[in-house]
């Protein structure tokens, strides 16, 4: 039987990513979760700095834009001043775990009771692909022209498994990919598990999403999904990182 | 008689007096106890305390707080207002109020743990990056700073920017005897952010900043105009007239009534507000005065800047001004008179 598939009525008007890009589709989650758990009066969204500022004059739910890097302070003031309403912070691999690292790590080693959505795409998208925290082994950035070299720049940064393995009573940690349709599937459960947890005064939680950048990385939007599922998923395992607690 | 009270914890109060129910901060000398005392007394008034991992996380605490509509306040000194310019700067973009306390440290970089005031450039002007000022308010006892805590927040609401309370170590961490006010309830501000969506919400890509630069500079112009504060004595058949603000106003206004009594006509100017500066305070003196003289307490010599912008304002740009600057530390009555003998003598060269 065929479904409708309704665009959810908080998002007002088309978005312009660049085709292929995954930023779309994690908005689109977000507000069919919220409209499915009825949350369109009673959430916040603090957009952090990058590609996906693109979204705020579309999303009609409460809406602040954040410093960059800043999100998860920023989002810890939204949660504490309102603390019976839904908060997210949607940030990148720049954002949340370069320059807002400190933030980052922070929240979650107070178990603040927000859901952190990270797109990881691997470089700066909006700044015209720099390398990031999570640039891969060799990939050509703007800012590492012949590869990335992680003998002097690190290794690729694994927020969501540092997370869950140094603050256990988090709530939720996961990461997922908007690459092919079933996992676009779960990547829904883990967030609608994540904003359930928060309603629920569970705890901190955190979704890192693989997002491919076909614009900076110089592919086709099909190239650079094959890329997410082979080289990148290959280093970013999906799944869940730490599981919801029974409270 | 009322009680004796350390500065810094009569801050504190006076903020929860003033119906302030959110707080988040980052230790450092000589502001400290206030977040210590907080610590407590927030839990006790169903308010919210937050020791954040820096000055400038516990900033863009604030800030979503304070776009939430939730009277709050933060309190520092010197190098960590430093970290919290971001914030501030964001905050002015976003016509966020909040309340800070600059418990200023004299020095630069980490600097001392010693009282000055080193940062008026710097608090005067904004302080971050951008286009935008906060309200600064300097008491010079602990009284006056508890009354102008209240006044503060409500400047904050009225305008819709941030004020500083900008003090100084010494009076954070001296007593005096303070009477506290009532407790105050405030309301959320209206149309804030608190997750209903009562209002459409600004998006970088379609604000319209040239009208709100336009609207941000007329409403500074209205807090120029209507919230200047000063006070000020013998100025009217003054030869010289001292400025001074803080710890450094309150040593200034004995050495005049001393210098006075010794036949010295001289008056004093003791700013409140630093920003907008009591521009209107300098159209009361003599005509006839031969120079004005800032007292303050740093080595290169800051708001006497703002005495001669302020002369060429109201036509006494011939008028001398002078800077006697003492890093650091409170200078004693004795040393300022003795220094403004060696002006009239000549032996101090005038700066403007």
């Amino acid at each position: 039987m065929a479904v409708a598939k309704k665009i959810p009525s908080i998002l007002s008007k088309q978005i312009s990513f660049c085709p292929g890009c995954g930023h779309g589709v994690v908005v689109r989650l977000i507000a069919e979760c919220i409209e499915e758990m009825k949350q369109e009066k009673n959430s916040i969204i603090n957009v952090g700095v990058g590609c996906y500022s693109l979204m705020t004059p579309s999303v009609e739910i409460d809406r602040f834009d954040s410093l960059h890097g800043r999100g998860a302070a920023i989002s810890t003031g939204f949660k504490r001043a309102n603390p019976d309403t839904l908060v997210i912070s949607y940030q990148g691999d720049g954002d949340a775990y370069s320059i807002g690292i400190g933030e980052s790590v922070s929240a979650a080693y107070r178990n603040e009771n927000i859901t952190v959505i990270t797109v990881n795409n691997t470089n700066y998208g909006m700044t015209g692909g720099q390398m990031s925290a999570t640039t891969m082994p060799g990939q050509k950035t703007t800012t590492s022209p012949l590869g990335r070299n992680c003998q002097t720049t690190g290794m690729p940064m694994k927020f969501p498994e540092m997370i869950a393995s140094s603050f256990p009573e988090v709530a939720y940690v996961a990461r997922g990919s908007v690459t092919k349709p079933a996992y676009v599937n779960k990547l829904k459960g883990y967030i609608k598990n994540a904003f359930e947890a928060q309603m629920n005064g569970e705890g901190y939680s955190l979704i890192e999403v693989l997002s491919p950048c076909p614009t900076n990385w110089g592919m086709s939007p099909v190239e650079s999904h094959e890329r997410v599922n082979g080289e990148i998923e290959a280093y970013y395992p999906l799944g869940e990182f730490k599981l919801r607690e029974e409270k | 008689m009322s009680d004796m009270v350390k500065g810094n914890h009569a801050f504190a109060e006076a903020a929860v007096r003033a119906g302030a129910r959110f707080y988040a901060g980052y230790p450092i000398t000589p502001s400290t106890e206030i977040m210590e005392y907080l610590s407590t007394r927030m839990e006790e008034v169903g308010g919210v305390f937050i020791q954040a991992e820096n000055e400038g996380a516990s900033m863009n605490i604030l800030t979503g707080a304070s776009a939430s509509g939730v009277r709050c306040f933060t309190a520092s000194s010197s190098v960590g207002m430093t970290l919290k310019q971001e914030a501030i700067s964001h905050m002015a973009d976003s016509d966020l109020p909040f309340l800070a306390f600059n418990v200023v440290r004299y020095g630069n970089g980490l600097g001392t743990l010693d009282t000055g005031q080193s940062d008026y450039h710097r608090d005067t002007r904004g302080g971050g990056s951008g286009d935008y000022r906060c309200i600064v308010l300097a008491p010079y006892s602990i009284p006056e700073a508890v009354e102008l805590i209240s006044v503060g927040f409500d400047l904050s609401d009225q305008y819709l920017v941030g004020t500083i309370i900008h003090t100084e170590a010494a009076l954070g961490q001296m007593m005096e005897p303070c009477d506290m006010p009532e407790m105050k309830t405030v309301e959320r501000r209206f149309g804030a952010i608190d997750g209903t969506y009562s209002h459409k919400r600004i998006s970088p890509l379609t604000r319209n900043r040239l009208e709100e630069a336009v609207e941000m500079k007329e409403r500074y112009e209205r807090i120029k105009a209507n919230e200047q504060r000063w006070e000020s004595e013998y100025v009217e058949d003054a030869d010289y007239v001292l400025v001074a603000y803080g710890l450094a106003g309150r040593s200034v206004i004995g050495a005049v009534k001393q210098l006075r009594e010794e036949g010295h006509k001289v008056g004093y100017i003791r700013p409140i507000t630093l920003w907008p500066y009591p521009e209107k305070a300098f159209e009361a003196v003599n005509p006839e005065v031969k120079g004005y003289i800032s007292v303050e307490e740093n080595a290169t010599g800051q708001m006497v800047d703002d005495i001669a912008l302020t002369l060429k304002k109201t036509s006494q740009a011939s008028k001398d001004v002078f800077a006697l600057t003492y890093a650091y530390g409170v200078p004693a009555m004795k040393k300022i008179k003795a220094d403004f003998i060696r002006i009239t003598k000549g032996e101090i060269k005038e700066v403007y």
